[in-house]
């Protein structure tokens, strides 16, 4: 019986993908993958993996999504749709393709038997960190190296979007995401929603250790509140050369790298926690995590600074 | 067949989908979107990957897992930054669509 | 050889990874005005602890490991400096620092104290391009490298546009969408190697690995992403815009060290990862890519009237001498392919084109200063203008050219040796056709600059100090060909336990 409703769902899914990548107008294929971001994290629920099925949502779907839309409105009015090339490339491309999918679809088909997995090399260890969350866990303790690298990749692709001011601009705030006439709704939105979603932002941080959620999910959905505030024109985008702003944005790596450093005295080495102080310490680690990519995610939806900056 | 295997071919199709948009299409951001495809099922590998590997009373095998929500955010933040990109090129009165490299009029720095 | 344990000292390679990550959030959080004194206290750190790695692992003769957290791999992750990783830690620190040096000309922060684009861009990126090649130089985990090859993109695409040019964006984006292009493929990659083995730690897998399809598959997938990143013909394309339009010392970087990264990935894939005895089919079709790029971008490089764009080309045709060691390193029944010559000539080629390259976009940069311009034809009165920068170019041409003395010369011989031992006719062939190219596009250059000025033609003046950082690294380069003409231990130093 559920492989049917499995099977409904990929055929949904590959209807989205398809569409994504036929339609003719660009506005079409970015609302077809905002939909296949949201069909992926119900997908992900299936594969029994809730913190994905967060993070594809969030992020996959939502801040990808957004990015998107906003490129879109601004390609617009300026730039014709780019047309698929005639039907002979169309053909060999398609071939190719094809081809690569058979690979993958056999691999799939002949799995290892029996399955790897680190599974129980996780379950064996999960107490030395005290946490209940394994993928929390695996984040931020066995393949943390990963994680804060990843966020020191977040901070170089912020440079690299405000990288794209022009000289004139440098320090001043992003375009306004102010909706040309905010509507009523929207407006409402704006106020009545944020202190709910700071809320639930936190309690993901918060419940992430034990629970599924984490830095991530908790800290995409303080960044859509922040957006939303602004797209309301409630508030304005900070400028980019504040240094508050810059330390907000700094402040999550390098206290996992405080930390992590801290480990060479306090424990067995960089990365490694005291296993008294384990818990406290990632939850910490997490919570700053949380604020910097709420708002460097808020930041490179934002784009690069495009007033001069004020006097 | 399982779900696992199910989504797997799903993933599979997926990246031939996303590998056909990326090849063909010729504006930047119709193959952003197509390299966001790939990497959806890319991702979707691991989570094949991680379901078939439930053990020790987990549900998947978490290692995978996190390496996919540390993928995501960064195709996130790759997407961001080619958006950014070519809006600038935009900008800049520079055609987008894909062509020749044009041969740069002055180099001096 | 399994990291199975810290080794002492090991902790000197998360410094190697972190203290350029360090400073560049320090630039980032403090704004502009300390950015040029942050990043050279680290560049002096960082070679000191590169040079301390080096020492260390020459005198153990062994691997430094170490493991992240204590955790042991496949469930953490290990950094392991082998020799060779040493010897690219030193080159890169070194190479950085000479352009740490030139950068000041270039970005300096203006007197008013207020913040600029370029430097502050310039100076963080700089730094965070150091974490990304000390990243991939050490990380012994796939999805490890994965993320370093993000660093390294986030990294070197905004460089590449840094003066914010129709062009210039152009070739930045081109380059992003290959880059991104690459990175998917290799992390599909590693989908299905952990899918099929259950880890993604490189000691563990190398004793795992089966030869079947599915394995061949996800490490084709890799590789063919990785050779889009390393710009291997006919996915070369977005490299010369690319590397010619950054500013000079941007473009020094990216060329005598970016493109190294992906390419000391597959070496690690192909003889770490891959089941032994590693494909022959395979191995000859990579290095008949690699003869194809050497001599269609040779010729191309002499075709170009900018000497960015040639100086481009010809990374592209030097990087195609790389992909020839796989056919050349069968390793036999008495000697390990780490022994062979083939394997040291490749390693020497990396090595000695690095500092070749980076000193000759630095010295086309400065030639550029001085003229205005950076047309070959007019380069007349460059030998009187910047003679010590034009000597420089000179000297890293004969490396390129693989003249003696420099250090391509011995790194040529040896992968010529190699192939008539062999018998790989066709790559020595091509070697040595690729040589009276390279020399063909060097001595226009240098035959250009050393001509009259034409009349009334005003020249800038370019601080000595600058100078002199170019003619640095082409001594290197040139000093290099002094090594003996045999296999060196050193690079075999932490692969005891491999076939």
């Amino acid at each position: 019986m559920s492989l049917v409703v499995d099977l409904f769902m990929v055929l949904l899914i590959l209807t989205s993908a398809v569409w994504t990548v036929l339609a003719r107008d660009r506005r079409d294929a970015v609302i077809a993958f905002i939909v296949l971001g949201l069909q992926l994290s119900l997908v992900w629920m299936r594969l029994m993996a809730v913190d994905v099925a967060l993070t594809e949502a969030a992020v996959g779907g939502g801040a990808t999504g957004l990015v998107l839309l906003r490129a879109c409105a601004r390609l617009q009015p300026v730039e014709a749709e780019g047309r698929l090339p005639g039907l002979r490339a169309q053909i060999a491309a398609g071939l190719l393709c094809a081809g690569v999918g058979v690979a993958l679809a056999a691999v799939i088909l002949a799995p290892a038997a029996p399955a790897p997995s680190l599974a129980p090399a996780v379950a064996a260890h999960m107490d030395e960190v005290g946490l209940k969350n394994p993928v929390t866990v695996v984040l931020l303790a066995y393949r943390a190296l990963d994680t804060l690298l990843e966020k020191v990749v977040l901070v170089l692709g912020l440079i690299g979007v405000w990288a794209l001011a022009p000289d004139l601009f440098w320090g001043g705030r992003p375009a306004s995401l102010r909706a040309a006439s905010p509507s009523g709704t929207l407006t409402f939105l704006a106020r009545v929603l944020p202190p709910v979603g700071v809320l639930i932002g936190v309690y993901l941080v918060w419940n992430g250790a034990d629970h599924p959620g984490g830095t991530f999910q908790g800290g995409t959905v303080l960044a859509a509140m922040w957006l939303l505030v602004m797209m309301a024109g409630l508030g304005e985008l900070p400028e980019t050369r504040a240094l508050r702003l810059r330390r907000l944005v700094a402040v999550g790596p390098a206290l996992f790298i405080a930390v992590g450093l801290a480990g060479f005295w306090m424990a067995d080495g960089f990365l490694s926690y005291p296993p008294e102080y384990a818990k406290p310490i990632i939850v910490a680690v997490e919570v700053a995590l949380a604020l910097s990519i709420a708002v460097i995610l808020g930041l490179m939806v934002a784009g690069p600074a495009a007033k001069e900056p004020e006097r | 067949m399982t779900p696992a295997t199910l989504y797997g071919l799903c993933a599979a199709a997926l990246v031939a989908i996303g590998l056909f948009g990326l090849i063909l299409h010729p504006t930047p951001l119709r193959k952003v979107i197509s390299f966001n495809l790939i990497g959806s099922g890319t991702f979707l590998f691991f989570g094949i990957a991680a379901r078939r590997g439930a053990a020790a009373g987990f549900l998947g095998d978490p290692v995978p897992q996190a390496m996919v929500i540390t993928g995501i955010v960064v195709a996130f933040a790759a997407t961001a930054l080619a958006v950014a990109l070519l809006l600038r090129m935009l900008e800049a009165g520079a055609p987008t669509v894909d062509g020749p490299p044009e041969q740069p009029d002055d180099l001096s720095p | 050889m399994m990291a199975d344990a810290t080794t002492p000292g090991g902790g000197l390679l998360v410094l190697a990874l972190m203290l350029p990550a360090v400073g560049m959030l320090a630039i980032f959080a403090l704004g502009l005005r300390h950015a040029e004194r942050i990043a050279h206290a680290t560049l002096l750190a960082g070679l000191a602890v590169a040079l301390a790695v080096a020492v260390k692992v020459g005198q153990s003769g062994q691997a430094m490991t170490y493991l992240i957290g204590g955790w042991r791999p496949p469930l953490g992750i290990a950094l392991q400096a082998d020799g060779l990783s040493a010897v690219l830690m030193v080159m890169t620190a070194v190479i950085l620092c000479a352009v740490g040096v030139f950068a000041r000309g270039s970005f300096s922060s203006p007197r008013d104290g207020a913040e600029t684009r370029r430097p502050f861009v310039f100076w963080s990126l700089f730094l965070g391009l150091w974490s990304a090649l000390n990243c991939a130089w050490l990380a012994r985990d796939l999805f490890s490298l994965f993320v370093a090859l993000e660093l390294l993109t986030f990294s070197a695409v905004p460089l590449v546009c840094l003066d914010g040019s129709r062009e210039t964006l152009r070739a930045a984006l081109r380059y992003l969408l290959f880059a991104l292009a690459g990175s998917v493929l290799y992390l599909m990659g590693t989908g299905l190697i952990y899918g099929a083995y259950g880890t993604m730690d490189i000691a563990t897998l190398h004793h795992l690995t089966r030869a079947d399809w599915a394995t061949s598959l996800a490490l084709g997938l890799m590789i063919v992403g990785l050779m889009a990143k390393a710009a291997l013909f006919p996915l070369h394309l977005w490299l010369p815009p690319a590397h010619a339009g950054a500013p000079a010392a941007a473009s020094a970087v990216l060329s005598a060290l970016v493109v190294k990264a992906p390419f000391v990935l597959i070496l690690r894939l192909w003889f770490e990862v891959a089941p032994q005895p590693a494909s022959t089919p395979a191995g000859a079709m990579l290095a008949g890519l690699g003869a194809a790029s050497i001599l269609f971008c040779s010729v191309m490089a002499l075709r170009q009237a900018r000497l960015k764009l040639m100086i481009a080309y010809s990374t592209v045709a030097q990087v195609g001498y790389l992909f020839l060691v796989f056919p050349l390193v069968m390793g036999s029944a008495a000697v390990t392919p780490w022994e062979s010559v083939g394997w040291t000539g490749g390693v020497l080629q990396l090595v000695s084109h690095a500092f070749a390259k980076a000193a000759m976009f630095l010295a086309a940069g400065l030639i550029a200063e001085a003229l205005g311009h950076d047309r070959i034809a007019d380069l007349g009165g460059a030998a009187k203008a910047v003679p010590v920068t034009v000597a420089a170019f000179a000297l890293a041409g004969l490396s390129l050219m693989g003249l003696p003395p420099a250090g391509g010369f011995i790194a040529k011989l040896m992968l010529l040796t190699a192939a008539v031992e062999t018998a790989n006719w066709w790559i020595a062939a091509t070697i040595l056709a690729g040589g009276i190219l390279a020399a063909t596009y060097v001595f226009r250059v240098v035959g250009s600059a050393l001509a009259e000025a034409p009349e009334g033609a005003g020249t800038t003046a370019i601080a000595r100090s600058r100078e002199l950082a170019v003619l640095a690294l082409a001594l290197i380069a040139v000093a290099l060909g002094f090594l003996p003409l045999q296999p060196f231990d050193y690079l075999a130093i932490g692969r005891g336990g491999m076939p």
